[in-house]
């Protein structure tokens, strides 16, 4: 017998390769790298959201705004009018003219990527169009950032969080069991955990019951609810500080042992928030999260160290949650849900056992049918497509790619398809039988006349998997992954692996035995 | 085993006036189709919601309707058996509002007097993102076709090249008008089983074009249909064998493989039958009508050939050192 040739052993590693590579995935093994199981078939919650940027730029605008103020307080420049115009515009008016330059430079050197605008005394400072850009772009990464950060806090298995086109984030999350789990994690993403001390307009705060909002915005003010009475507060628009100085929070009980959020400040926080309460001893300040009061306490002392408490009749799960939102901190801009898929863990089981048993239904078919057509040609095309399976499996697991209910039947596709490759070849090679050649010259001649044709029918259908990859979301990438991966992977088995076998067997091959080999009987047979 | 082995070639395109007679009606009635009933865009592309439900028995369908009808939410709202009777799927066209609220809740809520249930699935896609992905959609199909067109243009000749193209987009136009007449949903999956078939029925036709390619070539005869004929022929079990096989695989998917995915099984179904079809009886004509010339494509091939020649000439000389 002739030694083995190059493309067997080419295909006995392929073959090796592709069994170690896809054990871990079939005998779902802890140890080693597997095939994830897509949303669909393992269950699990899918969502698409949007991002409001232009609530990212209103609340820059809105702590430019502060900025504003705590620098000319600190610089005693004497300043009135202190607003927010179309969510993207500061004015205020100076009172001293003798301040204009210190305050323009100042705020140039404090607050980067501005346009300031004079007019009199009356000035507007507005973000650059650069500047309200990167804004947007920070809006998305940060919510990124933020919501992974609160998935991975909450303990969720293999959470994906990812920015999709230019302005969306896909969020998906295997593995939910209950209706309750999910609401919890809707919730806990959809959290913007915009956190904002602000001050209580005391001088206007008794007509706050008669008062409109239009009106409350003219003084610079706005109106905001308790989140468990319903109480109105007339507060100060501009707030004193907001979520993006806090460094940690954490869930404690207050004296009566209700759960309560202990947050910390960083030091500039610290230092605004102590100047604050010391200044506004007697009077109060709310506690806002996400746009409703949480408290409104009385300041009694300067209240140093950073250290401030939110109470507000939470249950324990509630407060844990916030204190997780806070922690990983606030969302920029809201996020709203664009798409949502949920599966039920048991719609994912039946699934999975659908196609699986159409998969091995399906080979099985092709199998018997390959067998009984070519006889031995058929089982030698029939390794290959075992083999070629196996290396779908191993190079998927491989890359940690996601098998969907599409990609399965993707998988069942390629089966379909790979035989395609022998087919031609083993149909070229009962051609050039019939002609007489010998065996050696129709498995030569047969694999080369067979090449081409393979390869411009494998590059085609590839470029259809390819714009499908590419366009494609979800479900529909994972159907064109299997499709491409099996297609490149039936190149190798079907080509050269069943070409390095033929040459090995050749010299078994007897032309009295052509039915045997290649199912046919020939008349030029001697 | 031989199916078959035909000794004479069969004389394909003296029928192919006939054949592009029944071409031509089945797309002209599949766009009427697509045209006047329109597509049933499942909630991928036209936004909205869909909850799918599993009850503990048989399904009490018309109280689920009755049920669901309470909500003002979800007027309008078509309720469906899928797949066996114990399994409901409802269809809602709203959707902006929604996606704020939680539809499970408000499902569980709704139908809690109708039976022991389990919501299994629930999609909500919003309108814009319906139609961002239909665009996309039709961009992929466009870019798949315009890649197959330069590859093949490049590999074989710029008629081969329409000529697969022509047959392809009659093949989808086929399948398209079949999902339209059976009321398949048109969501993603579907979607993707068109590409499929774009894929699939090219394979197709690629394989009976390297035929045609070939026999140019090794037979010598000087009208094309006769070469198309010996060519088909020659090509004929493969292209029955091979499409037998996936016809089998893709019978057991629709069988055997779960409601979920029998939208994108029977479109495949079509199109793995009108690609086999198209491939034997459609693409190969019009690369007659569209006047190729059997002579001059030898002339450039020899042309080829010789350049090559004096190509290879050329380099012995110059390592020779005769240059």
């Amino acid at each position: 017998m002739k030694t083995l040739n190059f493309r067997v052993i080419l295909f006995i590693f392929a073959l090796i390769f592709g069994v170690v590579f896809s054990i871990p995935s079939l005998m779902q093994s802890e140890s080693g790298k597997k095939i994830t199981l897509g949303l669909d078939l393992q269950g699990g919650l899918h969502m698409l959201l949007g991002i409001k940027s232009d609530v990212a730029i209103a609340s820059r605008t809105k702590s430019i705004a502060g900025t504003v103020k705590y620098v000319f307080d600190d610089e005693e420049i004497i300043f009135d009018d202190l607003r927010m115009v179309d969510g993207d515009k500061v004015t205020f008016e100076l009172l001293d003219s003798d301040d204009v330059t210190k305050a323009t430079a100042l705020l140039k050197k404090e607050i980067p990527g501005i346009v300031i605008n004079q007019n009199g005394m009356k000035f507007t400072v507005q973000m650059t169009s650069k500047e309200m850009a990167r804004t947007k772009q920070n809006a998305i990464k940060q919510a990124v950032d933020t919501i992974r950060n609160r998935l991975n806090e909450f303990g969720l298995a293999e959470p994906t969080v990812a920015k999709q086109g230019e302005d969306k984030i896909l969020v998906e999350v295997p593995g939910i069991k209950t209706q309750a789990d999910e609401q919890r994690i809707r919730e806990l993403i959809a959290r913007a955990a915009h956190l904002q001390l602000m001050a209580v307009d005391e001088d206007r705060a008794a007509r706050v019951s008669t008062m409109s909002a239009a009106e409350a915005k003219s003084y610079g003010d706005v109106i905001l609810k308790d989140v468990n009475t319903n109480e109105k507060y007339l507060l100060r628009q501009i707030p004193v500080l907001d979520g993006s100085m806090l460094t940690d929070a954490k869930v404690g009980f207050d004296k009566s042992n209700m759960p309560v959020i202990n947050f910390s400040l960083n030091g500039q926080g610290a230092k605004i928030f102590g100047d604050f309460t010391a200044k506004a001893v007697g009077k109060r300040m709310a506690v806002v999260l996400d746009n409703k009061v949480y408290s409104a306490p009385v300041i009694r002392e300067r209240i140093g160290g950073g250290h401030v408490q939110i109470s507000g009749n939470f249950k324990l799960e509630e407060a844990h949650d916030i204190a997780i939102a806070l922690r990983s901190g606030a969302l920029l801009a809201p996020v709203f849900v664009m798409e949502k898929r949920s599966v039920g863990p048991s719609l994912g089981a039946d699934s999975i056992k659908a196609s699986s048993i159409a998969l091995a239904l399906g080979f099985i078919l092709v199998i018997a049918f390959m067998v009984i057509y070519y006889s031995m040609a058929g089982v030698i095309a029939n390794v290959a497509l075992i083999g070629n399976l196996f290396l779908i499996l191993a190079i998927m697991s491989l890359f940690g790619a996601t098998l969907t209910l599409p990609g399965m039947a993707g998988i069942v596709l390629t089966v379909g398809m790979a035989v395609d490759a022998n087919v031609i070849i083993n149909e070229r090679i009962r051609e050039l039988l019939h002609e007489g050649k010998s065996i050696a010259k129709s498995i030569e001649d047969g694999y080369d006349n067979a090449f081409t044709a393979i390869l411009d029918a494998n590059v085609t259908t590839l470029i259809a998997a390819v714009v499908l990859y590419a366009y494609g979301t979800g479900a529909i990438k994972g159907f064109a992954l299997t499709m491409s991966i099996g297609i490149l992977a039936s190149m190798l088995t079907a080509i050269v692996g069943t070409h390095g076998i033929y040459q090995w067997l050749l010299p078994k091959m007897r032309k009295e035995k052509l039915n045997l080999w290649f199912g046919i009987k020939t008349e030029g047979a001697k | 085993m031989e199916l078959f082995r035909l000794k004479k070639p069969l004389s394909l395109m003296s029928q192919s006036k006939r054949f592009g007679i029944l071409s031509v009606v089945v797309v002209i009635l599949s766009l009427g189709l697509i045209f006047t009933k329109g597509f049933n865009y499942g909630i991928d592309f036209a936004g909205g919601t869909l909850v799918q439900v599993k009850y503990e028995g048989k399904a009490p369908i018309e109280k689920v309707r009755k049920a669901i009808s309470v909500d003002k939410n979800y007027e309008g709202a078509s309720v469906t058996y899928f797949g066996s009777d114990d399994e409901v799927v409802i269809r809602t066209k709203m959707s902006s509002k929604a996606l704020g609220e939680d539809i499970s809740d408000k499902m569980t809520q709704l139908l809690k007097d109708t039976g022991k249930f389990e919501v299994r699935r629930v999609d909500m896609v919003g309108a814009k993102v319906g139609s961002e992905l239909r665009e996309k959609g039709i961009m992929s199909m466009f870019l798949a076709i315009l890649g197959i067109l330069i590859y093949v243009s490049f590999r074989f000749e710029w008629r081969f090249a329409v000529a697969s193209v022509m047959a392809l987009v009659h093949d989808v136009t086929i399948a398209m008008g079949a999902v339209v007449l059976f009321g398949i949903e048109v969501n993603l999956d579907t979607l993707a089983a068109l590409l499929t078939i774009l894929g699939y029925s090219l394979n197709d036709t690629i394989i009976v074009f390297d035929r045609i390619r070939e026999g140019i070539r090794t037979i010598k005869k000087p009208e094309l249909a006769s070469i198309i004929d010996e060519s088909v022929t020659q090509t004929l079990s493969r292209t029955t064998l091979t499409s037998l096989t996936t016809f089998f695989v893709v019978l057991t998917l629709f069988l055997f493989g779960g409601e979920i995915i029998r939208g994108f099984s029977f479109t495949l179904l079509v199109g793995v039958v009108v690609g086999t079809y198209s491939s034997i009886f459609v693409a190969s004509p019009i690369l007659m009508w569209l006047g190729f010339d059997v002579s001059s494509f030898r002339e450039k091939e020899a042309e080829k050939l010789k350049r090559e020649k004096e190509k290879e000439k050329m380099r012995q000389m110059y390592e020779g050192g005769t240059l």
